[in-house]
């Protein structure tokens, strides 16, 4: 009762008035949905989120609070958060404090409180939105419409660089602690900090480099593999990371993930398009064209590869919408997945898929 | 893949009658199992001894045996049906053992074990094997041994240390089982366990209590593909058995790599099982250090997988039949939505899951622990957990004395208030709202997860916050919302405001506070979803809009969770009444909160809400369905949905089908009722009323002892008592008066040496028709349900049978009977007298159903929307082909320390039916059934008052050694070779409560009435005594048979 109000702007001109947490201040960005059960920690300092509000599906957040072994980057990046409910007291031996101490830090803010299952359903059913955040202090709904209308107006998704802004600017090596087997260069067009962790486990010495590092720069470091790594936005965008990847492609092992295994599909001449609403969740079913098995995968993202060239085996199927999930082409010892092999979060069903890569190197 | 063409008729087991750990859960896999089966266009044989099921109707299955389920008799049916596969696994414990011991019958008659097969289940039963595979597949276990003696078990514990987790062998929901912190509660659990247990092994490991206790729901395909459907956290620490735990579903303070390694973990347990089907997998996990260990599995449809489809809205034992006719996941579509069913379900929701324990008829102690004494359970579905767990309590109907017991507990010293015990959240509410205790030192003391007590202190901050609201302004009606939002009913706001209800709704009213509500589609809104299943909640958006159409709708309301005297029965009839208005063209619409049963199956009407069967949440679901609506059923459900009647005709627009609300008064208001007898010229027990013991004392003198009392309006035979003295009387009477919540105790002459009849009829206002007229097999004053029944009888007369059916007439007609209805009557030579009628559906409803062959629910529930009698085509009901007989089953063996006797006060939680040629055949197989066989040819006879020289004379007849025991003499020395106890009649000195331990704990059968020892040495010695009972010839008959008609 007594807590300060925010609302949430569609760009419809609907709106949710919630409880303001997190920090007080505007924001605007996509706005899209998460399924997962658990994992608020995780997505939230994933950097495929740049750029979008993200509403959490499931009601309760913050239950096992904020813990420093869960991080998948150093910083939270998505612009705003939208939840039915936020714990007030986490209980974990792991847990450091709460996630709207955490939103605060980070200078993200949240609105709390609402109806998210409709807002769930109006997303899946009209598709992604801009969106807008507004705090209620000292303001009017209406004039929090009015303040919106026009920047929710300008907002195009679609025409921002969002992996220039959260990809390394340096290059950064992380090295196993012991039996270093191979070398990987790990394009960061916005990596979650599990895929290096994944690599390391298995013995690679990982060079995280930035999203726009050149193909020869690559090549010349001599690497076993290369992985293009996951990130935001419209993989159309991503002409540069397109072009080092056909530079390298058919020389070294390449392994794509999510954003990389869209730059990897444009660089083997497929298309990308933008799905309605995406695929964020923790519950995605795959089925393995080639031995009919079926995984169950942790995924986020918007945009989904098709018009896969013949000489590219079309390798992985979402159950669901038939969206492609995976291609490979064993000549050139390319493999990539539109889902999260890392999990963190979600299931480890197809952590294997670092054995198949690490196999090739 | 193709399925598995060869298979054309499949061999489905149940789990026989309701007993603690077994319940309504296995009709609901059953019964989906057989849809999954028929849609494939494969016969379904079905072997179960409990007629109150769905699975035995012959529109479920083709070839329905309602028969024992001992391995011999399904050996005999599979000789005569000659299957091609059978599924094991939808039948619980029963299931597996049946088809563990069928093993090499199987072989022999070709018939392929379909899913999750024979080794698979005894890889995942035999704790030395599943240690093993544990260890190989490098998952932790804690340290285990089996145990044939005390001293092998003494081993144990000198090397692995106490405390020590003790379970008897091959047996259901923890019976015998136990923790041990010293060595002589070691010794004194461990011979316990060994004695229950079918192997004579005592499965001893190191406790892992106190500890939190996961499941997981994994089904996995022959193709290797797993899902997991779902994971539930139990707020109760490992310890309490999960069937006792109150449940929260999905986990609520796992991390996501917790979750994770979890069910990464159980998916390569399934994996290493090579499971095909559904398996639940159980894990404990410390916090303190994050580390697990696998308590066990169940390679098995079970309770936990019914909760977990209830909770999720995925299907799972419709999904495992698939799969063991060898479809692959991905190749089975999620119904719902239209997607496959390879994928796991996401909720946007909580679930709570509150067990319903039998406390108020078994006293003795509330304790549990972890052997399963609960009956049944209630699930509440909400978008916080402070709301689940309020609708879930509420949906409880908990016993009538729970405040006052949980003020007594409360002024407990801490360790015991605290104690594992049916009240334990109560006491916890309570102690946080008097600031006795903080959320750190409950948890402590508990061992639930703080984050669960921390939920619970802001359920008593929002009550402490609606103790200051004024409800005046509009802040008050946001401070009012957010305690609904925190899971408050409409009586804890009075409560805690000190509004009247009246006051309240209006206020509600106008502030707009009306609850909203959500679909359950198993995607968390991701896809469109088809499910037509909903739940309440507070919010801004109802995805619950009525359907357009002319389609007339009907609401029927289910009857909540199984207790003893309000049992599967009655969801039984709840199914019936919506398959045949569906079929009449009617929208169905279910009100219910049992996640066991058939009814709540969102598969079964056109649509289900889970929601707490209180006036207010069905007056909410009325408002969404107003239009259109023909009006609300109430007669399946019990007394819970006939206490509703009163409030739904006050409060909301809906008409009450079936029989007029005045005359459901009239039948319940004793005055009113004798009016009408005396009107009628129809006998009655004298009977009086009173609101106190001195009242109660005047009127018993007027009616003449011995008396019966018992509460009105209150359900099964609760706080009933027989008196033969004023002492007697004064003693009891209490009891009664408190049960009766204000409304009048009820004191009626008792008829010694009568025969207790049962009248089932149906009547649609103009013509009424008998079903059935049962005979009590047990005297007058045992609970009609304790009491075993004959259709058709054989002790009543030619002219007292003409008087019950001109009296049952009578009466039908002046209440202008719609629907069923339910006559008790007592016949003392030809005299006749009526004890109470019951306008709505009765506990003998299925057994009457399958004896004639007419399903009289779905008759009844057709002259409830004016479809007649006649009209339907009936003019009369068919008689019975075959005797029938149907046989109580009794929860003693969970209650060592309860007391056998017999009472009005019912404690059978199920019964099982048999046809036979003769009445003393089907008796016969009836007991057998029920596990009720006296085990040795010796029997122990107590006193039986006038009656002992009969029945030892008759016991002697049928092959017997008998003791004989004089009631008053000393001690009985010894129990040992002894088979059957004869012990604990009415009216009979007390029994004697070591004895009865003894007895209980040895698992010796019990007889406790004079006329049911007879009827059971009668039909022994109608097949040759007692040493011919294991050759006797008994007969095998379908229901096909049966109901040949």
């Amino acid at each position: 009762m007594g807590l300060p109000k925010a609302v949430l702007v569609l760009s419809d001109g609907s709106f949710y008035v919630g409880d303001s947490m997190g920090s007080p201040h505007d924001a605007y960005g996509e706005l899209v949905f998460n399924t997962g059960m658990t994992g608020y920690q995780e997505a939230l300092t994933d950097p495929s989120y740049a750029g979008q509000i993200l509403t959490f599906a499931y009601p309760l957040i913050g239950n096992y609070g904020i813990s420093p072994e869960a991080f998948e980057s150093g910083k939270i990046h998505l612009s705003g958060v939208v939840s039915r409910q936020f714990c007030s007291h986490p209980v974990h031996r792991d847990s450091e404090r709460g996630v709207d101490d955490f939103l605060s830090e980070f200078d993200i803010p949240a609105v709390v409180g609402l109806d998210t299952r409709a807002i769930v359903t109006k997303v899946r059913s009209y598709g992604v939105v801009p969106s807008a955040i507004i705090q209620l202090e000292g303001r009017t709904v209406e004039e929090a419409l009015e303040s919106s209308r026009r920047q929710l107006k300008g907002f195009d998704y679609s025409n921002i660089d969002f992996v220039t802004k959260v990809s390394r600017k340096k290059a950064e090596v992380f090295s196993p602690k012991a039996h270093q087997k191979h070398s990987v260069v790990l394009v960061d067009c916005g990596v979650k900090m599990s895929i290096v962790r994944e690599l390391v486990s298995r013995g690679c010495e990982v060079t995280v480099v930035p999203a726009n590092t050149e193909g020869k720069e690559i090549l010349a470091s001599k690497p076993d593999g290369v992985v293009y790594s996951n990130g935001p936005g419209d993989p159309a965008l991503m002409t540069y990371a397109v072009a080092s990847c056909r530079e390298i492609i058919g020389k070294v092992p390449v392994f794509g993930i999510c954003l990389g295994h869209q730059i990897l599909g444009h660089a083997l001449g497929a298309k990308t398009y933008k799905l309605k609403f995406g695929h964020r969740g923790a519950n995605q079913p795959v089925v393995d064209n080639l031995s009919g098995k079926c995984f169950l995968t942790s995924q986020n993202h918007g945009f989904a590869v098709k018009d896969i060239p013949k000489r590219v085996t079309d390798w992985l199927t979402n159950l669901n919408d038939r969206s492609n999930e995976g291609l490979r082409c064993d000549e050139k010892s390319a493999l990539s997945v539109q889902f999260h092999p890392e999990a963190a979060p979600g299931p480890l069903d197809t952590r294997f898929l670092f054995d198949d890569f690490e196999k090739m190197l | 893949m193709p399925k598995i063409s060869s298979v054309k008729k499949v061999l489905l087991l149940g789990s026989g009658p309701i007993v603690i750990g077994q319940a309504a859960e296995f009709d609901y896999s059953g019964s989906q199992a057989c849809r999954a089966l028929k849609e494939e266009g494969i016969e379904v044989v079905l072997v179960n001894s409990n007629p109150a099921t769905i699975q035995t109707d012959l529109a479920t299955a083709d070839r329905v045996y309602i028969e024992s389920l001992d391995s011999r008799t399904v050996e005999r049916i599979i000789e005569l049906e000659k299957p091609d596969g059978i599924i094991a696994t939808m039948a619980g414990q029963t299931g597996l053992n049946v088809t563990v011991e069928l093993a090499d019958c199987l072989k022999r008659n070709n018939v392929r074990v379909l899913g999750t097969t024979v080794e698979t289940i005894e890889l995942a039963e035999d704790r030395e094997k599943f240690k093993e595979l544990m260890l190989k597949l490098g998952e932790p276990v804690p340290a285990s041994a089996s145990c044939k003696t005390l001293e092998e078990m003494d081993k144990f514990v000198a090397k692995h240390g106490l405390p020590v987790m003790i379970r008897a062998d091959f047996c259901l929901g923890g019976l015998a089982s136990g923790i041990a912190h010293t060595p002589e509660e070691a010794r004194e659990v461990c011979g316990a366990a060994i004695k229950q247990s079918g192997t004579g092994l005592a499965l001893v490991e190191k406790s892992l209590g106190g500890m939190a206790e996961l499941e997981y729901e994994v089904i996995r395909d022959s193709f290797d593909n797993c899902v997991t459907v779902c994971n539930m956290e139990n707020l109760d620490p490992m310890g309490i058995h999960t069937g006792e735990s109150v449940v929260v579903a999905p986990s609520q303070t796992l991390s996501d790599r917790e979750y994770h390694m979890l069910r990464t973990s159980a998916i390569r347990i399934v994996r290493g099982l090579k499971v095909e089907g559904a398996c639940n997998v159980q894990f404990a996990l410390d916090q303190k250090t994050g580390k697990y260990f696998v308590v066990e599995v169940n390679p098995r449809a079970s309770r936990s997988s019914a909760l977990a489809s209830k909770a999720t809205g995925y299907p799972i034992a419709r999904v495992a039949t698939k799969i063991a006719l060898g479809y692959a996941l991905s190749e089975i579509e999620n119904r719902v939505t239209g997607k496959s069913a390879c994928f796991e379900p996401s909720l946007d929701y909580v679930v709570v899951k509150i067990p319903r324990w039998p406390f108020d008829k078994l006293y003795y102690s509330n304790s549990i622990g972890t052997q399963m004494k609960s009956t049944g359970e209630t699930m509440a579905i909400g978008r916080t957990f402070e709301e689940a767990f309020g609708k879930a309590l509420r949906s409880l109907e908990m016993r009538v004395d729970w405040r006052q017991k949980t003020a007594e507990m409360a002024e407990l010293p801490l360790e015991k208030a605290l104690a594992p015990s049916e009240m334990r959240f109560n006491v916890i509410t309570k102690l946080l709202f008097d600031n006795k205790v903080d959320v750190a030192a409950i948890s402590k003391a508990t061992g639930i997860h703080e984050w669960f007590i921390q939920k619970i202190a802001a359920i008593v901050d929002a009550k402490r916050a609606l103790a200051r609201n004024e409800m005046a302004t509009a802040g008050d009606a946001e401070g009012v919302l957010a305690a609904r939002k925190a899971g408050f009913s409409e009586r804890w706001i009075c409560e805690a405001t000190g509004r009247s209800a009246v006051f309240v709704r209006s206020f509600s009213k106008t502030h707009g506070l009306n609850p909203s509500f959500k679909m359950v589609d198993t995607c968390s809104a991701e896809f469109e979803a088809a499910t037509p299943y909903y739940y309440s909640t507070y919010e801004s958006s109802s995805d619950a809009v009525a359907r357009k159409g002319n389609k007339k709708k009907v609401v029927i309301l289910g009857s909540g969770p199984i207790r003893i005297g309000q049992g599967i029965e009655f969801d039984y009839c709840t199914v019936h009444a919506v398959q045949a208005l569906r079929e009449a063209g009617f929208e169905t619409i279910v009100i219910n909160n049992n996640p066991e049963t058939v009814s709540t199956d969102f598969d079964i009407s056109d649509r289900l809400y889970f929601e707490p069967l209180k006036l207010e949440d069905v007056l909410a679901v009325l408002a969404v369905e107003r239009e259109n609506l023909e009006g609300v059923i109430v007669q399946f459900g019990g007394q819970t949905s006939i206490n509703l009647v009163n409030g739904i005709s006050q409060n909301s627009g809906a008409a009450i089908l079936g029989t007029s609300t005045d005359s459901v008064d009239v039948a319940s208001n004793r005055k009113r009722f004798k009016a009408l007898t005396e009107t009628l010229g129809t006998p009655t027990v004298k009977s009086g009323m009173a609101f106190d013991a001195e009242e109660a004392v005047l009127m018993a003198k007027e009616v003449g002892y011995p008396v019966l009392m018992r509460p009105s309006y209150v359900l099964g035979g609760r706080a009933m008592h027989l008196a033969f003295d004023e002492a007697e009387l004064r003693e009891k009477v209490h009891e009664s008066i408190m049960a009766s919540e204000g409304n009048p105790v009820i004191i009626d002459h008792f008829l010694e040496d009568a025969v207790e009849i049962d009248v089932d009829m149906v009547g649609d206002g103009k013509d009424y028709l008998i079903a059935g007229i049962m005979e009590q097999v047990e005297e007058v004053g045992v609970h009609s349900g304790d009491s075993a029944a004959m259709l058709p009888s054989r002790r009543l007369s030619a002219a007292a049978l003409s008087k019950i059916e001109d009296y049952a007439l009578k009466l039908a007609g002046a209440l202008k009977i719609v629907g069923l209805c339910n006559i008790q009557m007592a016949a003392k030579g030809d005299e006749v007298y009526i004890i109470e009628v019951n306008p709505r559906a009765s506990r003998t409803v299925p057994f009457v159903s399958k004896a004639i062959g007419v399903p009289i629910a779905k008759v009844a529930a057709l002259c409830q929307v004016g479809i007649s009698l006649k009209k339907q085509g009936f003019s009369s009901f068919p008689k019975p082909l075959f005797c029938a007989v149907k046989a109580p089953v009794f929860p003693y063996s969970r209650f060592p320390k309860a007391d056998y006797s017999a009472s009005s006060e019912m404690k059978s939680t199920g019964e099982t039916m048999a046809f036979g040629r003769t009445l003393d055949e089907a008796y016969l197989k009836a007991v057998k059934a029920s596990g009720a066989l006296p085990k040795t040819g010796k029997v122990l006879v107590r006193e039986c008052g006038k009656w002992t020289d009969e029945i030892i004379a008759k016991a002697k007849n049928a092959g017997f050694e008998v003791i004989s025991v004089d009631g008053n003499a000393s001690k009985v020395a010894s129990i040992a070779g002894i088979g059957l106890v004869v012990d604990g009649m009415i009216g009979c000195a007390k029994v004697d409560r070591a004895l009865c331990e003894k007895v209980i704990t040895a698992k010796i059968p019990i007889v406790n009435s004079y006329y049911g020892a007879m009827a059971l040495f009668d039909a022994i010695a109608s097949c040759g005594g007692y040493h011919q009972l294991s050759k006797a010839d008994l007969s095998i008959i379908s229901l096909n048979d049966a109901n040949a008609q």
